[in-house]
């Protein structure tokens, strides 16, 4: 992974953030990605989010597995550190991250194969564990940086470069997510950042796994016709099946563009567990973002009909996640001082009486 | 047949050894983990060796004691004494007795004729009909037969009938009615027996004063107490036999100790994870944090665990992993112990790899390995593996009682902290290293000018990726000299010379007891050898100097291909002709006269 720094030089002019940030301050160094991938739209929204919620750099652990969409987290958020660790791996190494250090801001960055084949095991109790992340799928179909075999996320009949069709029935991440018992469900398409940086946000107040399954086109190897993965594709069957906004802790909720009457009726909001608020607006008739069966049955009454539903489409903030789990402090672990952690040679003796 | 050396036998108090032949699944382990604490609070040096199957119930266990006056602690293979409580094992555990030794069997049922001996005793004990006319409940009936045998041998070797009630009284207090049927069959037994024998018998136990500062420990208790007192914080694991009960006693212990008295919070954090993959995965996510994390597990696992061990010691970051060995290939043999992993934890993963190996004799050194395991891995930030085994790790063990350093403090390496940092003009993260070729790091969440991008892909010493030759060299040639280092730091090797000695033994781990009794009863025959059990791996030029002071050395291991012998022929310059195997692979702990017979056999 070749990375290329980017030049420096800021124009004067440039907002800044409740830190004082601009948006180049959660830059990264180039992307070395095909022009045209859909993962660097990503990327994008990536920055963009962290420079609208003004997190600061320093808190956030930008993790990743292998392949093309893992490379990413090189291309923002310099100032942040960074795991690009093993294919299919990568929930595991957050899981022991944020057992150790509950306090940093963790995002995930996958793909189809990363997280649906080799780490399906991983991902799959992560979810379990509601460890608390934001975990991004960049779900092109192919794996990219082996040169588009088919992954696991290839629909039936959907068509490889080279004229093969996939016969085998696809591992759908919102399907999976939701009969795993997730928390917080999302789909969106690379190519619309409007939608994607609301549940971005939304996803960082979230108490536990936010799980994003973006569809991510790899021009190179799955954007041809006959693949349902293309830019093309994905433009005629995205569903817009939720749109939502993102309001932060403490700020008032006040009338939001699009919400009806100018008010947010309580059945379409969400407080999160930070104090936050996700407002769902233009929500379909009988569509309960919280209520799991019903998400369920709408998703699959839609998929059968070809589209592609995007949007917020699962919450649930109710569920503890690891740290409430395993009842363990509020701070990190590791910053419980050593002489708290070793009960001494005095509590030893007294114990070893039991070994007598 | 090769030569062999008789055990000493010469004097009977304090002198034995007992089989226990059972059903596993029947309550027997309980009485025979009774007796065994009897003679330890005896004062008496015992050791309890269980062969168990891998099995819930129904299969044969055998419970083997030995007591040594002299402390010698591995398996003896003359026995004594023989209680032969399993008819399917019957045959082959009455040949098993020595000449002129005893056999216990329970007289409710004939004996198979064919199968008689006249050079042993044998002695009848009614137990299932004296079980079934004291006790109702048919599970009791079975329970209590253990205890009614165990009753029966305090008579005959003379274990302190006071000393078990006392037991029993702590073991039952508030389970009234289980203590009253355990002492009503003790009786049984022990009113039988010395109604009907007489007792004792020729061998038997003398109160002793050689416990006063020992404790009776399993090794996988010992772990985990040294990782909680090394302040370890995380631990993910997959259950495994033989080391599921590592992560059983951190747990207790933490419920214990790491209850924050004031928050009632949990200061620590166990993952059950779901595969060893993810559990490495979880230590290595926890320590790049900064925590002390670890795993145990057991070869499956160390294999599953062979990715992420790359990606640890190439990317640098510190992991502390427990193997307690069993006997493989494969599932291989769950509930035998073997010292086969010693190639695999040497060189894990892909690539070229080197980790630093920690290897414990017995539960004192396993505590005390934990705190050191910790230190050397976040000081190298690299994987370190402790190689426990089933035997060590599993059996109660006699040993010195533990005792924590409070002055210890934990070694974290080299750690910038966010003043360091804010100082530095800029951090790389590979570049500047000590003299044992370790360069700082930086934790995540302290200083956006200490971030870095940690990568198992090629990297260069600054940290940035690179698939330039020369780049890549310089960082791998760090690793092996880093790795090279290491060998000062690891426990040096126990050497112990005899006046006139004519060749060296070698070993490692839980062969030490067998090996230092081979090498006393070789000297009693006029074959006086010195002995050096290495500790750690990388070896140290302790290791070298000794394998070059002597024109052969004999490697005994618990493995089939000479692992240790192998590594030593591959890290140290000694030449292979200086190296002899002698190797014991079959599953059961070592014995001095598999040791003597492996020995002798090539002193020819
Ligand atoms: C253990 C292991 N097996 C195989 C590979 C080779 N490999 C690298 S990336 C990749 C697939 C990546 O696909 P995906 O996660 O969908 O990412 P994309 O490139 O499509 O973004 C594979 C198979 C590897 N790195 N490690
Ligand atoms: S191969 Fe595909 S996924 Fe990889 S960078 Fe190119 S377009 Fe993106
Ligand atoms: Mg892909």
């Amino acid at each position: 992974m070749p990375s290329i720094a980017k030049p420096i030089a800021q124009h004067p002019s440039l907002k800044k953030n409740n830190l004082g940030l601009t948006v180049r301050d959660y830059e990264g160094t180039m992307s070395t990605l095909c022009a045209g991938c859909g993962h660097d739209s990503i990327t994008a929204a990536i920055v963009r989010t962290f420079w609208e919620l003004s997190t600061p750099p320093h808190m956030i652990a930008k993790m990743s597995g292998i392949g093309c969409s893992s490379k990413t987290p090189t291309y923002f958020v310099s100032g942040a550190h960074g795991f690009n660790s093993a294919h299919g791996r990568m929930p595991a190494i957050v899981t022991g991250a944020n057992a150790a250090n509950r306090e940093l801001i963790y995002i995930g960055v996958s793909g189809d194969g990363d997280s649906l084949s080799i780490g399906l095991g991983h991902l799959s109790h992560a979810i379990r564990r509601n460890v608390r992340m934001v975990y991004v799928i960049e779900n092109n179909g192919v794996y990219g940086l082996t040169k588009g075999q088919f992954s696991a996320s290839a629909d039936i009949g959907s068509k490889s470069k080279r004229g093969e069709a996939n016969r085998m029935s696809p591992i759908d991440p919102v399907m999976l997510a939701l009969s795993l018992g997730a928390t917080f469900v999302a789909r969106s398409f690379s190519g619309d950042k409007e939608q994607l940086v609301p549940i971005l946000k939304a996803a960082f107040s979230h108490r536990g796994l936010a799980l994003i399954d973006v569809v991510s086109p790899c021009v190179t190897f799955n954007d041809h016709v006959g693949s349902t993965k293309s830019y093309l594709y994905s433009r005629q069957h995205q569903y817009k099946a939720t749109e939502s906004d993102f309001v932060p802790p403490a700020s008032e909720i006040v009338a939001h563009i699009g919400s009806a009457n100018g008010h947010i009726s309580e059945a379409t909001s969400v407080t999160m567990h930070d104090g936050s608020v996700v407002k769902f607006r233009a929500l379909p008739d009988g569509y309960d973002p919280t209520d799991r069966q019903k998400v369920f049955s709408y998703l699959q009454e839609r998929q059968g009909k070809g589209e592609v539903p995007t949007g917020l489409l699962y919450l649930d903030e109710s569920v503890s996640d690891v740290h409430e789990l395993n009842n363990t402090p509020d701070s990190a672990l590791t910053s419980i001082p050593f002489e708290k952690l070793c009960p001494g040679n005095a509590e030893l003796q007294k114990m070893l009486e039991d070994f007598r | 047949m090769p030569p062999t050396v008789e055990p000493r036998t010469s004097t009977r108090v304090n002198d034995f050894a007992v089989k226990l032949a059972n059903v596993n699944g029947t309550g027997s382990a309980s009485a025979n983990g009774l007796l065994m604490q009897a003679m330890f609070r005896m004062g008496v040096p015992v050791t309890g060796k269980n062969l168990f199957p891998s099995n819930i119930q129904g299969l044969p266990t055998w419970y083997e004691i030995r007591v040594s006056k002299d402390g010698y602690n591995a398996r003896a293979l003359d026995y004594d004494l023989m209680v032969a409580m399993n008819s399917q094992t019957y045959a082959r555990d009455v040949k098993e007795v020595r000449t002129g030794g005893y056999l216990l069997f329970d007289s409710s049922w004939p004996l198979d004729p064919d199968l008689n001996r006249d050079d042993i005793h044998f002695i009848g004990i009614p137990l299932a009909e004296m079980c079934n006319i004291h006790f109702n409940d048919p599970r009791e009936r079975i329970l209590m037969k253990n205890v009614a045998y165990a009753g029966a041998l305090c008579a005959l070797i003379k274990v302190d009938m006071k000393v078990v009630e006392d037991l029993l009284m702590e073991k039952y207090s508030g389970k009234e009615k289980m203590r009253v049927s355990n002492q009503t069959a003790l009786k049984l037994g022990y009113d039988y027996a010395t109604k009907h024998f007489d007792c004792p018998l020729p061998f038997h136990l003398d109160q002793m004063n050689a416990n006063a500062d020992k404790i009776l420990i399993d090794g996988n208790t010992a772990l985990a107490l040294g990782c909680v007192f090394a302040g370890a914080t995380v631990a993910a694991w997959y259950p495994i036999t033989p080391s599921t009960s590592v992560m059983d006693a951190f747990k207790g212990f933490c419920e214990q100790f790491r209850k924050d008295p004031e928050t009632k919070r949990n200061n620590y954090c166990i993952l059950q994870a779901e595969d060893e993959l993810a559990a490495i995965g979880m230590v290595i996510g926890a320590s790049w944090n900064g925590a002390r994390a670890f795993t145990s597990t057991s070869g499956p696992g160390i294999s599953l665990m062979n990715e992420l061990l790359g990606l640890a010691y190439y990317a640098e970051i510190p992991a502390v992993i427990i193997d307690v060995q069993r006997v493989g290939p494969s599932t291989g043999m769950p509930t035998r112990t073997q010292q086969g992993d010693l190639m695999i934890c040497a060189y894990a993963s892909h690539g070229d790899t080197k980790h630093i190996l920690l290897f414990p004799a017995n539960p004192h050194e396993c505590f005390d390995f934990a705190a050191k395991a910790f230190d050397l891995a976040e000081y190298f930030q690299t994987p370190v593996m402790i190689l426990s085994d089933l035997d060590i790790g599993m059996n109660d063990w006699v040993v010195p009682r533990l005792n924590w350093d409070d002055s210890y403090q934990p070694n974290r390496g080299l750690v910038l902290t966010k003043e360091q940092i804010e100082e530095l003009p800029k951090f790389q993260r590979y570049f500047n290293h000590d003299e044992n070729f370790v360069a700082a790091r930086t934790l995540p969440g302290v200083h956006s000018k200490g971030s870095y991008f940690v990568r198992g892909s090629g990297h260069n010493k600054f940290g940035g990726y690179t698939e330039i030759p020369d780049e890549y060299q310089e960082v791998v040639d760090r690793l092996l000299l880093k790795h090279k280092a290491s060998a000062k730091f690891v426990p040096e090797p126990i050497i112990q010379k005899r006046a006139g000695a004519k060749f060296g033994v070698l070993t490692l781990g839980g062969c030490d007891g067998a090996v230092r009794e081979a090498l006393d009863l070789l000297e009693d025959r006029g074959m006086p050898a010195d002995y050096m059990r290495v500790r750690g791996f990388p070896f140290s030029d302790e290791v070298v100097q000794f394998l070059e002071d002597h024109p052969y050395t004999f490697v005994v291991e618990q493995n089939r291909d000479a692992q240790l012998r192998s590594l030593l022929m591959m890290e140290t310059p000694v030449s292979k002709d200086k190296l002899r195997s002698v190797l014991v692979y079959g599953g059961f702990p070592l014995s001095a006269r598999h040791v003597i017979e492996g020995i002798l056999s090539q002193l020819t």
